[in-house]
């Protein structure tokens, strides 16, 4: 279980760094960004917790919540893919690419740092709606 | 004086505007403004959303409907939907059982949304966790989306009896 402040913390990082990306139009910052993302999502060395637990929850008092691991690595792992799109489209001089992907990356960074939105909450299960509906609609017949 | 032809003394005094260099279109020391416009734009947006959000998760709205089955009959059911990467599912869980351990004639089902998305398709579930509160009969009289706490698990029930 994590201290729900840590992935907090690490969205309002990431908030600020998606808004540098769009005003510097810096595709290399949003290929660091999703390296932390990968990171995050698939090791226990996630650069954004490591700063939280070194310096930032010895200061705060004991964690009054804990939430589950798989949500947020739901979130990192959809937060990388918009943050490759995001460094593929700048990089390689489609800037609207790089722009729609940042957009959409700050919009779910920022929800989650002011309002503890939940992104696997949102679009998991539309996500499943929408990419099943085919397979359904084939088997009622 | 043709264009072009501006000594480097010239282009920083003159105000020919043939002699000025060219702007750098929508940069400022390197700032892309359709980028921190954009920026902006995304920001008010997704506060003006989290906004609505708060002010409309955990409240009761009346829906019209029945179910034949994923309720209890004779008791008032908490149907809720849940699904794998929804941290807020969890706390719902928790305040629906203990509403309905504590309150006679309430039950709580809780189901996993990916294993049910004829039913999902059908009510109009859009998110997890949302929590529909069903009649004694079958007849759906509420849904509760967003995180639920015991004082709004119990406010939902009202919506049986309102």
């Amino acid at each position: 279980m994590l201290d729900s402040r840590g992935p907090r913390f690490a969205a309002a990082i990431t908030t600020v760094v998606f808004i540098l990306v769009l005003a510097f139009g810096s595709g290399w910052l949003a290929l660091a960004q999703a390296a932390v993302f990968a990171l995050t999502a698939f090791t226990r060395y996630g650069p954004y917790s490591l700063l939280y637990k070194r310096f930032v929850a010895p200061r705060l008092g004991p964690p009054g919540q804990f939430e589950a691991p798989q949500p947020v690595r739901f979130a990192q792992i959809v937060g990388l893919v918009f943050a490759l799109l995001c460094a593929i489209g700048y990089l390689s001089g489609a800037s609207l690419l790089g722009v729609i992907a940042a957009g959409f990356a700050l919009a779910a960074a920022f929800l989650n740092a002011a309002f503890g939105f939940c992104l696997g909450c949102e679009v998991y299960l539309l996500a499943r709606r929408v990419l099943t509906r085919g397979q359904s609609t084939a088997g009622g017949q | 004086m043709p264009p072009g032809s501006c000594s480097p003394k010239m282009l920083r005094k003159s105000k020919n505007p043939t002699c000025r260099p060219a702007p750098e279109r929508d940069t400022l020391e390197g700032v892309e403004l359709t980028g921190l416009l954009v920026a902006m734009i995304v920001l008010l947006a997704a506060a003006a959303f989290g906004a609505y959000r708060k002010a409309t998760d955990g409240k009761v709205r009346s829906v019209s409907g029945s179910i034949n089955r994923l309720h209890v009959p004779g008791k008032i059911t908490l149907l809720q939907f849940s699904s794998a990467f929804c941290a807020p599912c969890r706390a719902t869980r928790a305040a629906c059982a203990e509403v309905a351990r504590t309150t006679p004639g309430v039950a709580h089902l809780d189901i996993d949304a990916e294993s049910q998305l004829d039913t999902v398709r059908a009510m109009g579930i859009r998110r997890t966790p949302t929590v529909l509160i069903i009649a004694p009969s079958g007849e759906i009289v509420g849904r509760v989306e967003g995180a639920l706490n015991l004082a709004q698990v119990r406010t939902a029930i009202g919506a049986v009896h309102a």
